[in-house]
């Protein structure tokens, strides 16, 4: 099996904690992650509205790029974007289904040079390290366990939604596992897979900071430590907009946002500037690790 | 294979008649064309449309035809021969014609309804009839059997249906075995609390009919027992029944109790969780069901017992007897009755809710099925009838949920028929019982039956608050300080059409009902059929209901599809009347559809005699070869399909009548 | 006191678009549009609908209904944040999401979005942006958001911009695909052309 490594646009801007600590755990675990060449925007979820079949055939394209380079290799495309993740999926799953999408983007893409026979496996990094690492090894490898930092385990929406592939789409446990296996208390809570506004923060503020402020209070209210996320959009939302939660709900919500890779780095003894823990806002108090 | 082809001794005069079946066959079918191409076809002597050929008219057009014009064979061109092959058959016969020489041609079930384009409908009805013209040529003028009926019935499962079926058999005079696996009869009825909808105890209705089943001299009631094996067909089952040991002599057992209180599992953590209690208390290895449990007679479980796990008890149970009754030496007893024929009611299995995560049932602990509330209101419950929350305290505010599991593509499609005016006896009972303030939360009010929309209305009138949506998800996450340490309700209220949270103490899930987790294993044991759902499936929707498509086997309650009580009870009735039907007449007439040999070209091999599902050949040591006991066939072609030297043969599907079958679709294809 | 407010509402038939209903249904994902029960899940579930003047519930009843005008010119599509609850809780398996998308993609079609909206700006801008690049950058495609929309808000989150800068996570360079993008316009080109060779759609 080839892993191929799909970052999406976020783990090379805002997220770019995300890619370092999703690339040095890999390493790491030994499992070293290799770029996609030549990838482009997956389609993402704005542009499906403009246009939904140039939204999937960009997504197909990065498909094709991915299915060349493996040959006739079985192939995982890990997309650690949850956004990414979907889109890839959906554009695999909506050729399939619907004959003419399918007939227009394969059309598309032989007029590009390219042909896409559908043998890319699009993974997330939650089902990579759960299904083909296994917990085992990651317990092996936590040289510095997190002894009980409490952490609310924070999926988002798209990682198990609509297509419920690797995990529970209504109580999903792959990053309770991963966590615990590291020494970390997931909290018993029951918003893990609430919305978080998505790109509603940045259009329509009210609606998309009260989604953040419902996780994040309630993640206190949970008495976590951190809330472990596994997207760049939510830990983005969740994070940088604290402060203007605060002052529109009157009601402190400070807590560090990490990405679950972060934490797993820390766990396996990988230092916070190689994990990108710098880069945070709110900053992880090790006080409990 | 070669076969010699018999011509036919008598000069043929066929007539054919193709139906219109109303617009059913004409709006597909050119039935005008059908019927000049088939009066072109050899030994057609006339060939005829009707609007309605199974009417009155369409008959005599055909009897008049057989007088006057001398037909000797008659193909109708219609429907399926399930529905009326028969009436031609008698139609025929009444003017002196055997009935089997008459020839169904099927071109509604297998054409018209199936095909959308006109011309190839009209194409396969043609060459349907041509078949059926050329394979009358080898029809035979065979002889209907009589077979003698066994007078007794076997009745499956011991819930209100096998209980108001067996009192029928059982009053009209006929030995009834009616077998149960649970260790007592009552079935699911005698664990609700009061009945819907004029609201009488459950208990109190269903318990008498419970004694007269243990009382009457014509029943035996063997509980605790399952069904092996199912051989014979319609009037001469013979049947295999399990009846496990219970470790008790059940003659010599009262129902005492005294073994129970000395059964030397006292803790609860290990005792196991009370079946009949849907786990809401514990009971010991040795246990009665309920206090009316029928027969009163407790049962030792074998995966709990001490002494039968480990060989190694005190055995307090034993001294505390005085009757004696207490008999770890007990096995299984295989035993096997003749009937002459099944009813199968073998009732439903309760929507596991835990399936449904957004509903918390299994995670919070105030999450409670309809069937629990049942037990936790009854008297003889866990509670003693105290409707309590778990932590020991009395709900204020109570939410019930509609439709849990049914009319939902992920889980069952259909509409669980008794749940919303479960859930409507729910609201009513927790606010009797409480005072709490109660909300119904319902898709559509479904409450169509005699007295229901009354029950409604009452209720309504009690101050129940509907919401018209489906309940998003139970969750305990609190917006409000009101919500907090409280279930709170998402829906849309969609009468209004606003999103509305609402904190409840206690949540009850109105489940559906599904068929039984072992529907398919009863299905293959009694030859039957089951419908998508997995419920078995009657004859005909609408005109047989109670019938299967086996003979002799008929359905009664919830294991036909979801029904409440009253249902129920008529359906255990017509299921009882059609087999009383049956074994009364005393014998059934057989289609002669029989195999045969042909004792010159059997070659003795023996390939057919494991082969025979009915165990209908054996082989004559003398002559060295297969004989086919026609009683016991049943016509199903394994042996002549099997046959290595073509010895094997069958009426009504002779070699010559398939030949020319093909043929006659081929030469118009 | 407020006045009394009255207005007349009644819909004509002849002012419904009867094929609307049948336009939604033969996109891909709205083919079970028809099988709507009416039962609110949608609603319940979606974590905006709070927001929204017309409940997904509502949209669906009124997209079938041929309430064309309405469901274009009201907020909830726009509301829609694709997180997919409704679409996984749905009873009758209506992909609730994928027709809030076939929705969008029309109102933005026959250009009846509110003024002031930014999403169809930002979908355009996030199109823009991947057909130069080939890659989006949220940092830049916000801001040109804003400055269409509202030019108070770039003031108002420079603070966010510096900090975001300040940790490497954003950056004023510009981030380019590392070749093949050419090729992925050519591709993008040829949608459209075998769009129009298509009859449907």
């Amino acid at each position: 099996m080839k892993y191929l490594y799909y970052p999406g646009c976020s783990l090379k801007g805002t997220s770019r904690g995300y890619e370092e600590s999703i690339l040095a755990i890999f390493e790491k675990l030994q499992l070293p992650l290799q770029e996609l060449e030549g990838w482009n925007c997956c389609g993402a979820t704005a542009y499906m509205a403009v246009d939904e079949i140039k939204a999937l055939a960009l997504a197909a394209r990065n498909l094709a790029l991915a299915e060349q380079v493996a040959g006739n290799e079985p192939v995982s495309l890990v997309a650690p974007c949850n956004s990414c993740y979907l889109v890839l999926s959906k554009a695999q799953r909506h050729m399939e289904e619907f004959e003419d999408i399918g007939d227009v983007i394969v059309k598309a893409m032989r007029e590009a040079g390219l042909r896409y026979e559908g043998h890319v496996h699009v993974r997330h990094p939650l089902d990579v390290l759960v299904n083909d690492v296994g917990l085992d090894a990651l317990r092996r490898a936590a040289s510095q366990p997190l002894n009980g930092l409490k952490v609310a385990c924070y999926y988002g929406c798209q990682v198990v939604r609509p297509y419920a592939t690797f995990d529970d789409q209504h109580n999903p446990q792959t990053m309770h596992e991963l966590l615990k296996a590291v020494g970390a208390e997931p909290v018993d809570w029951s918003l893990g897979t609430r919305c978080c506004g998505g790109s509603l923060t940045g259009t329509i503020e009210k609606a998309g900071l009260r989604l953040c402020y419902i996780l994040l209070r309630e993640a206190k209210v949970r008495g976590a430590d951190a809330v472990a996320t596994c997207c760049p959009l939510c830990q983005f939302n969740l994070e940088c907009y604290q402060g203007q939660i605060a002052s529109m709900f009157g009601d402190e919500v400070d807590i560090p946002v990490t990405y679950f890779s972060q934490l797993l780095g820390k766990a396996m003894g990988i230092d916070e500037r190689t994990l990108g823990l710098k880069r945070l806002f709110v900053p992880l108090t090790t006080a409990a690790v | 294979m070669i076969m010699e082809k018999k011509s036919p001794q008598e000069e043929l005069r066929i007539g054919v008649y193709v139906c219109h079946c109303g617009a059913n066959i004409a709006s597909k079918v050119d039935v005008e064309s059908t019927r000049d191409f088939a009066a072109k076809l050899p030994h057609v002597t006339v060939a005829r449309d009707y609007k309605f050929a199974c009417s009155d008219p369409g008959q005599e057009l055909i009897q008049k035809d057989i007088k006057e014009l001398g037909l000797n064979r008659v193909v109708v061109a219609s429907c399926s021969p399930q529905l009326h092959e028969k009436t031609f058959r008698n139609a025929c016969a009444d003017v002196g014609l055997s009935p089997f020489y008459v020839q169904m041609a099927n071109i509604r079930e297998h054409v018209s309804w199936v095909t959308e384009d006109p011309e190839l409908a009209t194409r396969k009805a043609k060459s349907l009839v041509a078949a059926a013209v050329r394979r009358l040529a080898f029809a035979a003028p065979l002889e209907t059997k009589r077979v003698p009926v066994h007078p007794d019935v076997l009745i499956v499962g011991g819930g209100i249906a096998g209980i108001h079926a067996s009192l029928i058999l059982a009053n009209a005079g006929r030995k009834v075995f009616l077998v149960e696996r649970e260790p007592t009869i009552g079935g699911h009825m005698a664990q609700f609390d009061k009945t819907f909808p004029t609201m009488d105890c459950a208990a109190c209705i269903l318990t008498p009919k419970m004694s007269d089943v243990k009382n009457h001299p014509n029943i035996m009631m063997w509980t605790y027992s399952e069904v092996e094996e199912v051989a014979g067909f319609t009037g001469n089952f013979k049947v295999t029944v399990r009846r496990k040991a219970r470790y008790i002599k059940e003659e010599l057992c009262v129902g005492c109790n005294d073994c129970v209180e000395a059964c030397v599992l006292k803790k609860d953590r290990v005792q196991v969780p009370d079946e009949f209690n849907v786990g809401l208390s514990r009971r010991k290895a040795v246990y009665m069901p309920f206090p009316q449990s029928t027969p009163a007679c407790v049962v030792i479980d074998p995966e709990q017992c001490l002494q039968l796990m480990k060989g190694k008890c005190a055995q307090t149970c034993v001294e505390a007897c005085e009757r004696a009754a207490i008999d770890f030496d007990q096995s299984d007893e295989i035993v096997e009755i003749d009937v002459g024929a099944i009813i199968i009611a073998t009732g439903y299995k309760p929507f596991e809710a835990r399936r449904i995560a957004e509903y918390g049932y299994g995670k919070f602990a105030n999450v409670y099925t309809t069937l629990e509330i049942e037990r936790l209101v009854n008297a003889s419950g866990p509670t003693g009838g105290e409707l309590r929350l778990r932590d020991g305290t009395t709900p204020k505010v109570a939410g019930v949920i509609h439709c849990v599991g049914s009319r939902d593509r992920r889980y069952n499609p259909y509409c669980s028929n008794v749940c919303c005016m479960g859930a409507l006896k729910m609201a009513h009972l927790i606010k009797e019982r409480t005072g709490a303030e109660v909300f119904n939360f319902y898709v559509d009010m479904r409450t169509a039956f005699k007295g229901y929309e009354e029950f409604y209305d009452q209720i309504l009138s009690e101050g129940v608050q509907f919401v018209r949506g489906r309940v998003a998800e139970v969750t305990d996450w609190a917006m409000t300080d009101e919500e907090k340490g409280k279930l709170v309700i998402r829906v849309e209220d969609t009468l209004v059409g606003v999103a509305r949270r609402i904190p409840v103490d206690m949540v009850v899930l109105a489940i559906g009902l599904e068929p039984q987790a072992d529907a398919g294993e009863i299905q293959r044991k009694f030859n039957i059929s089951c419908s998508n759902e997995g419920f078995f499936l009657e004859r005909h929707p609408k005109l047989g209901p109670v019938s299967t498509f086996t003979d002799g086997i008929f359905l009664a309650g919830a294991c036909q599809g979801p029904k409440d009580i009253p249902e129920t009870v008529a359906q255990a009735g017509a299921a009882a009347a059609e087999a009383l039907c049956l074994v009364d007449k005393g014998f059934v007439e057989i289609e002669p559809n029989t195999a045969w040999i042909d004792e010159e070209v059997c070659s003795g091999c023996k390939t057919c005699i494991p082969l025979c599902p009915f165990k209908a050949i054996s082989r004559d040591e003398e002559k060295r070869i297969a004989v086919i006991n026609e009683a016991l066939c049943k016509g199903c072609g394994t042996c002549v399909a099997a046959c290595p030297s073509g010895a094997a043969q069958q009426n009504l599907f002779t070699d010559e009548q398939i030949y020319e079958e093909i043929e006659g679709v081929l030469s118009y294809a | 006191m407020s006045e009394l407010k009255i207005v007349r509402r009644i819909k004509y038939q002849q002012e419904l678009d009867l094929s609307f209903g049948k336009d939604v249904a033969a996109t891909p994902g709205g083919e079970d549009l028809y099988k709507c029960i009416q039962c609110g899940t949608c609603s319940s579930t979606c974590p905006v609908s709070v927001y929204m003047d017309q409940t997904p519930r509502r949209i669906i009843a009124m997209t079938r209904a041929g309430f064309k005008d309405d469901v274009l010119a009201s907020n909830t599509i726009w509301l829609c944040s694709s997180c997919y609850a409704c679409t996984v809780e749905c009873p009758k398996s209506l992909r609730i999401t994928d027709i809030m998308y076939a929705l969008k993609q029309k109102a933005i079609a026959e250009k009846v979005y509110p003024r002031n909206l930014p999403i169809p700006v930002l979908a355009k801008e996030f199109f823009s942006a991947v057909m130069k690049t080939g890659r989006s950058n949220e940092g830049r495609i916000v801001a040109r958001v804003w400055l269409k929309t509202n030019p108070l808000k770039i003031l108002s989150h420079a603070g966010l911009g510096l900090k975001l800068l300040r940790r490497g996570r954003m950056s004023i360079k510009t981030e380019r695909m590392t070749g093949g993008h050419d090729q992925m316009r050519r591709l993008l080109d040829a949608v459209e052309t075998a769009r129009a060779a298509q009859p449907t759609r």
